[in-house]
């Protein structure tokens, strides 16, 4: 299975829920114009939701920063929730972990948005 | 170490196309004999990322998709190893050019970490251009290691 992208809304924050394969193809390229749009239309505080992820490569990987910076430079905030452990270790080798505010809760993560 | 009589030794080898399909088809492969040489998940899914990022350097970097040339893929499985190697036919690759990812000016960085990665996950890699073209890597992982 590719990649497949659901958005939805909690309150003011855009919940993007990611289940399948980010890889080089497919998968990274559709993450990214969801995450362009997303900021297009002015959606200022992000979460991601990546509990669902099987699989992410180094190509995944650069497109959760490219997210990131996106959504930074156009002055809103990006965080991402409910890490499986594959992707967890890969962040943390890649010393993005500290990088990114990352939640368990998707209650915490919404109220840690100002 | 014990000798591992896990796995029965095989080889496969493969000419691929320069596609994203064959990155999955390579994966699977190299997957599939890492499970029958006896490796455990979180090796399989090591093995399965550095041959995916190996994959797609040489179609995307070395090959840059070019449907004229092809990738020359074989997995070697020994009952304490697997070995593969992935040749492109591209016009070579300067591996030492790629910036340190971990380098803070560098940590956001959209791309550069395949290589990182690779070395990461294997316990033997090894780079070297081809005559007249192309670039081989050698990828080893011994079953039980760190």
């Amino acid at each position: 299975m590719s990649v497949k992208l659901n958005s939805r809304q909690v309150g003011d924050v855009s919940v993007l829920d990611v289940a399948g394969r980010i890889t080089l193809g497919e998968g990274s390229s559709a993450l990214r114009d969801t995450l362009r749009e997303m900021v297009k239309k002015g959606q200022k505080k992000v979460l991601l939701n990546l509990g669902e992820v099987s699989y992410i490569d180094s190509s995944g990987i650069g497109e959760l920063v490219s997210g990131f910076t996106t959504v930074t430079n156009s002055g809103g905030q990006l965080k991402l929730l409910n890490l499986t452990k594959r992707v967890q270790d890969l962040l943390q080798i890649t010393k993005l972990y500290t990088v990114f505010d990352i939640h368990d809760s998707e209650a915490s993560a919404i109220r840690s948005f100002e | 170490m014990g000798e591992n009589t896990r796995g029965a030794p095989g080889f496969v080898e493969r000419l691929l196309d320069s596609s994203l399909e064959s990155v999955d088809s390579a994966e699977e492969l190299a997957v599939g004999a890492a499970e029958r040489a006896g490796f455990d998940d979180d090796d399989l899914m090591k093995i399965g990322m550095a041959v995916r990022e190996s994959m797609v350097n040489a179609v995307v970097h070395g090959n840059r998709y070019n449907v004229n040339k092809k990738v020359h893929f074989a997995v070697d499985e020994r009952p304490d190893r697997i070995t593969v190697r992935i040749a492109d036919e591209g016009e070579g690759f300067d591996y030492k050019s790629v910036p340190d990812p971990l380098a803070p000016e560098n940590i956001l960085r959209t791309s550069g970490r395949g290589i990182f990665l690779i070395n990461s996950f294997m316990d033997e890699f090894q780079i070297r251009r081809l005559d007249p073209a192309g670039t081989e890597v050698t990828l080893v992982k011994y079953i039980g290691s760190k």
